[in-house]
């Protein structure tokens, strides 16, 4: 995984509550489309017309907001399908770093097994956020210093979990640092073997 | 103070504590599908790990294969590599793998009960967010994406950050034609999808006792819809006596001892949950949803809101957004609108007891003309009970297409999907933007609801079909 540190450009605003991540991408695209090349298709139900033509006003189509790092996203965004290529999607288009009131939990998780930093605002700084993007202002995600600046004057704190926050700024291996855990994990399954034999079938 | 049932399964399941929050958590059991299950089986593979224990490990094939009569592993072209790279990465990893045409294959929600892989008291996890469906028989059951596929296969274990605990309590008795799908998207409607994100959440109250244990599948089926990736339900004698003699319940020499820790997977009375909520069976209607979130949903005989109902800004943009895709209007009645095609089928409603209700709507009926209306069967072994019971015959003779076994239209992974603008009732769990296809208008409804739509050619009241 590669380490987070700090973000920093323009922010795209999308509001919209309940983004589910079939919106954010098809189940097919995931079927027949390589993980880089998916963001093509993000959230192409609001991208294309019925014709495949691009709509103008659809926010992730505005040249300005093309490869913006930081995506401003409404509340329960990810909500959903378990699919982790919604990360992805998110990621071949460029986002680093996804901002909202709350997330779905399953997508949350997503985001930090892939380098993607989730931020969790409450509805007041979102919107000083927005107005802030809105002025033309660029937006810094450091995740050192658990802040998200627009201008000056506007600096949020925001909430993460220290072992997480360690995983995304080391760029470190889950799977790695779970198995220097070999010892506890045999132990316990050496002890539920006794205890729920049942539990385990023959191989 | 007690503990929840979830704190319990929780609790035991800690193999390290990493933090306050989070833990390392054994995983007793763990479904593949053939969307994501090759693939990380690769993964592990190219990464130079290997498969810690594959007998606790379960694998089949649902979401990429076609569901038409006569089907194989490579019917639908765009599944047949998935599923032919499943099967061999699972005989390679020493994976029980559930084929097609086989007792076993199924839907992982369907599957996994049926053959008595998911017990009281065990964490359970698949990468399909309806994996909360497991709940039902009194497990720790949640959906996780391919990283954390990949993460427990190798390991045996997940890290998780402990959510908080819900407890939704319903109680009184419901009326005639109201189902279990009827009582979870009351919930939801009530609640709202982003309810239960962060929580673990239990129902329980005498409406649940008084559930078999395919509504409590339904119920548990539709936590993630309410934002909640665990959903379930204390085991009981129900509970116990649906394990008896399943292929993978706890052998006889092993059986008493099994119950007796199963008995102990209950909240305790003394519990404390972070939230509850209480509902009352008696005022669930049989409910339709008519916009794009599983949360814009009414009593099927109820006008949809008007606009004025809902506070200027997102919410109302939201709710007109949901009404265009829809082709509907703020205020207009659901009941008479015109329908294209049924769906009875997927991991919420696709259990024989659902199929029974829906062949109790059609016996003796005819679908309406012009009308595409599939009974997608949940499992082998439920497709082969209900052959034997005549369902299949009812259905066909009503004008019903009768498949084989997989998710089909709920998620249109497999070629199987409706065109677009068609507007369906299906008996699955998201009426998402383009979920069944691209411009496809879904409505969610129960079996019972899916059933008499298809006969009606509208939307109707199920309760004046009856």
């Amino acid at each position: 995984m590669k380490p987070f540190l700090t973000v920093c450009g323009p922010a795209v605003v999308f509001l919209q509550p309940n983004i589910d991540t079939d919106v954010i991408i098809r189940i097919e695209r995931l079927m027949n489309v390589a993980r880089e090349d998916l963001g093509k298709y993000a959230f192409e139900a609001l991208r294309l017309d019925e014709n495949g033509e691009p709509v103008d006003d659809c926010v992730f189509n505005m040249p300005h907001n093309r490869g913006a790092p930081i995506l401003i996203a409404g509340e329960n965004f990810g909500c959903g399908s378990s699919r982790e290529g919604a990360v992805w999607a998110l990621e071949s288009m460029g986002f680093q770093c996804v901002i909202a009131e709350s997330f779905g939990d399953i997508f949350y998780n997503n985001c930090l097994q892939n380098g993607i930093l989730p931020v969790r605002l409450i509805r007041q700084g979102i919107a000083d956020l927005v107005d802030d993007v809105n002025a033309g202002q660029r937006v810094t995600a450091d995740l050192h210093a658990q802040t998200i600046s627009a201008s000056q004057a506007c600096s949020h704190g925001f909430e993460i979990d220290q072992l997480k926050r360690d995983a995304l700024l080391s760029g470190l291996d889950d799977i790695k640092s779970t198995l220097r855990l070999d010892a506890e994990i045999v132990a316990w399954q050496r002890a539920d073997r006794q205890s729920r034999p049942w539990v385990w079938p023959v191989e | 103070m007690g503990q929840t049932l979830f704190e319990k399964i929780w609790g035991r399941h800690v193999v390290a504590q990493l933090s306050e929050e989070w833990a390392l958590l054994h995983i007793d059991r763990h479904l593949l599908h053939d969307l994501s299950g090759a693939v990380a089986l690769e993964s592990v593979k190219s990464r130079g790990f290997t498969v810690r224990n594959p007998e606790l490990v379960f694998a089949t094939a649902d979401h990429a294969v076609a569901t038409s009569q006569g089907r194989t592993g490579y019917t639908n072209p765009g599944g047949a590599r998935l599923y032919e790279e499943l099967k061999k990465a699972t005989e390679q990893a020493s994976i029980r793998f559930f084929d097609i045409g086989k007792l076993g294959q199924g839907i992982v929600h369907v599957m996994a009960p049926e053959l008595g892989l998911v017990q009281p008291g065990m964490t359970l996890i698949c990468g399909d967010s309806h994996t909360c469906t497991n709940g039902a028989l009194g497990a720790l059951a949640f959906g996780i994406g391919s990283s954390e596929i990949i993460h427990a296969l190798a390991t045996q274990t997940l890290l998780q950050r402990k959510p908080r605990t819900m407890n939704v309590r319903i109680h009184g008795k419901l009326k005639p034609g109201v189902f279990a799908k009827d009582v979870g998207l009351f919930l939801i409607g009530l609640l709202g999808t982003r309810a239960g994100t962060g929580y673990a959440v239990e129902f329980s109250g005498p409406l649940v006792r008084e559930f078999g244990i395919e509504a409590r599948m339904t119920l548990c089926n539709l936590s993630i819809e309410l934002g909640a990736k665990m959903g379930m339900i204390a085991p009981d004698e129900k509970t116990i006596s649906y394990l008896s003699g399943k292929p993978f319940s706890p052998p006889s020499s092993q059986w008493e001892e099994a119950v007796a820790q199963w008995q102990e997977m209950v909240s305790d009375p003394d519990a404390v949950f972070d939230r509850e909520h209480v509902a009352d069976a008696a005022a669930i209607a049989p409910m339709m949803t008519w916009g794009t979130s599983p949360e814009q949903v009414i009593a099927i005989d109820a006008n949809i809101p008007k606009l004025d109902a809902f506070e200027s800004g997102q919410s109302r943009d939201a709710l007109e957004t949901a009404l265009a895709y829809m082709d509907l209007r703020p205020g207009q009645a659901l009941v008479g609108t015109p329908i294209d095609r049924v769906f009875i089928g997927a991991c919420t409603n696709a259990r024989i007891s659902d199929l029974r209700e829906a062949a109790r709507v059609v016996a003796g009926k005819r679908v309406a003309r012009g009308i595409g209306a599939w009974v997608v069967p949940g499992s082998e072994q439920v497709k082969q009970d209900a052959e034997r019971e005549g369902l299949d015959q009812i259905f066909l003779s009503a004008g019903f297409e009768w498949r084989e076994p997989g998710c089909s239209i709920c998620v249109a992974a497999n070629g199987e999907r409706a065109e677009p603008g068609q507007r369906v009732v299906s008996t699955s769990n998201r009426n998402f933007v383009g979920r069944q296809g691209p411009g496809v208008r879904t409505h969610l409804a129960s079996p019972a609801s899916a059933a008499a739509a298809a006969l009606a050619g509208e939307i109707i009241d199920p309760r004046e079909v009856a």
